[in-house]
């Protein structure tokens, strides 16, 4: 489990943090909590603000309100001291396009101080590019950049790793892979803050989320608790469907009755499910199967953020929002 | 990346981190600076002028033209060409070098992305900012230097190494001269520098690598309009432009040193304010270009 920080202040706090670019309110109040050893998801559409916090949290700009904390210090207040134990990168990791790959690790390195430039052997080998360590930068795919923006973050042996969007743009196996490293580093005690619009990512690895929609924080707890809000879900196949329904209607602590070619669907606890199979089985009707339904992220995040009937993958955002977050 | 099988880097102890110097950030400064090829621009153009100037009149074997002794004095000195050389490229050519790197210095970063890069790692963003101001000063210094060694050393090689007539129509012998010609270039640095200090405030404000260099140089032709401008001689002692001449005093016997006290405090002037000014809004700024 990784450490919080001296005084035991959560990796992440942030507190009514605001962002206003003249017009636009980019981020609106949102408060975070990410504790030691989450993978935690900052989820939300194109624009929502995502990265504009994250930018907050990493003392790239300054809030208009409110204040973040990384172990209990404030980047705005304390700088560099802040990001002790702190790696990770906002948008596309940027590097300098005319030093070779290992001549970027070697400057950061030096900028982190602490032994850093002993481990740039060992990150490059992690995140696979050592064949490619003397080559420019500028010649990199915008996997490989993605990948050395993870080695560049290794090299301070982060408690924390903040991470905006690392699998976008990335083919299928470059998401698969990014994936399970993230994991590996959160098994191994770092804790993640990991942005994404991406919803199968953050149901694969997030233990917490916060859902943030137009600047604000809409959710924000455990991903298990979001899904378990969003009601218990069963789906029902009988031997006579049509004379199992009103049974289904009738029976107490059951809502939400649907019937349809797979079967009836329903809502209920499960004691009520019990009393349900009971009474199907005194009417005679036999049940073929009973599978639970949870709701997934993808409903749930189309509640949370008044469902715009588009994916969040895809929607277009508002060019001011993007040009602001 | 198989990266499953490899044991990622530990997290770090809680302990405080050693943290670089601002003179390690200033060293990757100036690497980051020998990397990129348009950094030889400036060299370029520091060496190819007294190049051609030295063939030039070689080649015409006539004193140069002009009313300064220096001209005068091309073929009798190889060390009246450095001298000659330098009162050609103050006017333009080496402000114009020294604002191809101040003015491109955290404008360029800023809107590569790579500024966010280096500020999340244990850097404060003073220690950034004094390292690329140190560069943008380094780089107008080297440039300088660079146009006299080859401005002497073709000087030399052509005319020979001899005594040179000063200002006030005195002799210095030829090692008092090199000592001369590299003061003269030395104290040339204090208005340069000043140069340069403005257009690392235009980098940081303007984000925008051309307009920070054209801006610099701008304000230079400005100040020199304005020194033009009949009726506006009471500015003349205060114009940075005014000041490019003021390691001519060094070439007088005795030492005038009036008019480089005078230069260094106006220098001074545009350079602090410009600093200070550029530092406030570089610790400050939202960075979120790239």
């Amino acid at each position: 489990m990784a450490d919080g920080g001296p005084d035991g202040s959560p990796p992440v706090r942030a507190r009514g943090l605001v962002k206003r670019y003249k017009e636009v309110l980019a981020v609106d109040h949102v408060d975070l909590n990410v504790e030691s050893g989450d993978v935690y998801g900052f989820l939300g559409p194109n624009g929502a603000g995502k990265t504009t916090t994250l930018r907050m949290a990493l003392g790239l700009i300054v809030p208009t309100e409110g204040k973040v904390e990384l172990f209990g210090r404030d980047p705005m207040r304390e700088g560099a001291r802040a990001l002790e134990g702190v790696a990770g990168f906002v948008e596309a990791p940027r590097f300098y396009s005319y030093l070779p790959a290992r001549k970027n690790l070697e400057l950061l390195a030096a900028l982190d101080g602490d032994g850093a430039s002993s481990r740039i052997d060992e990150v490059l080998e992690i995140v696979e590019l050592t064949p490619r360590a003397k080559h420019k930068v500028g010649g990199f795919s915008h996997g490989m950049r993605q990948r050395l923006g993870i080695a560049a973050a290794l090299l301070r042996r982060p408690r924390l790793l903040i991470l905006d969007e690392p699998a976008t743009g990335l083919d299928p196996a470059g998401m698969r892979d990014m994936r399970t490293l993230i994991r590996q580093l959160a098994d191994d005690g770092i804790t993640v803050l990991l942005s994404s619009h991406q919803l199968p990512e953050v149901q694969e690895l997030c233990d917490r989320v916060a859902i943030v929609d137009s600047g604000r924080v809409v959710y924000e707890g455990a991903l298990s608790e979001l899904r378990r809000q969003g009601g218990a879900g069963y789906r029902m196949r009988t031997t006579e469907d049509e004379r199992a329904l009103p049974i289904v209607r009738a029976q107490a602590g059951v809502d939400g009755v649907a019937s349809g070619e797979h079967g009836i669907g329903f809502e209920a606890d499960e004691a009520s499910v019990g009393e349900l199979t009971v009474a199907l089985g005194r009417a005679g009707i036999g049940v073929l199967s009973l599978t639970p339904e949870l709701a997934t992220l993808e409903d749930l995040f189309f509640r949370l953020t008044d469902d715009k009937g588009v994916s969040p993958e895809t929607e277009p955002p508002p060019r001011e929002l993007v040009e602001a977050s | 990346m198989s990266s499953v099988a490899a044991a990622p880097a530990a997290p770090a102890a809680v302990h405080p981190a050693r943290r670089p110097s601002t003179f390690t950030v200033y060293r990757w400064e100036l690497r980051k600076l020998v990397s990129q090829k348009r950094t030889y621009l400036g060299f370029g153009l520091a060496v190819i002028l007294p190049l051609i100037f030295v063939i030039v009149e070689l080649v015409r074997n006539q004193p140069a033209h002009g009313d300064t002794i220096f001209a005068q004095e091309i073929l009798q000195s190889g060390l009246a060409t450095p001298v000659l050389m330098l009162t050609f490229l103050v006017g333009f050519f080496l402000p114009l070098i020294a604002s191809l790197v101040a003015g491109d210095i955290v404008a360029n970063e800023d809107s590569n992305g790579t500024l966010k890069t280096i500020l999340t790692r244990s850097v404060d963003r003073g220690q950034v900012f004094a390292a690329k101001t140190a560069a943008a000063f380094t780089y107008a210094v080297v440039a300088t230097y660079l146009a006299g060694a080859v401005g002497t050393i073709g000087g030399v090689a052509a005319w020979g190494f001899h005594g040179l007539r000063t200002l006030s129509d005195t002799y210095v012998s030829a090692p008092k001269a090199l000592l001369l010609v590299f003061a003269a270039h030395t104290f040339f640095l204090i208005p340069l520098i000043a140069v340069a200090s403005i257009g690392v405030l235009l980098s940081t404000v303007t984000r925008n690598s051309a307009a920070a260099i054209v801006g610099t140089i701008g304000v230079t032709i400005v100040l020199a309009i304005i020194s033009a401008i009949p009726g506006l001689e009471g500015l003349h002692p205060y114009l940075l432009t005014q000041q490019y001449f003021a390691w001519q005093g060094l070439l007088r016997t005795p030492t005038d040193w009036a008019p480089i006290t005078h230069s260094a405090w106006v220098c001074a002037l545009y350079a602090v304010p410009a600093l200070i000014a550029a530092y406030l809004v570089f610790l400050r700024r939202d960075v979120a270009g790239g």
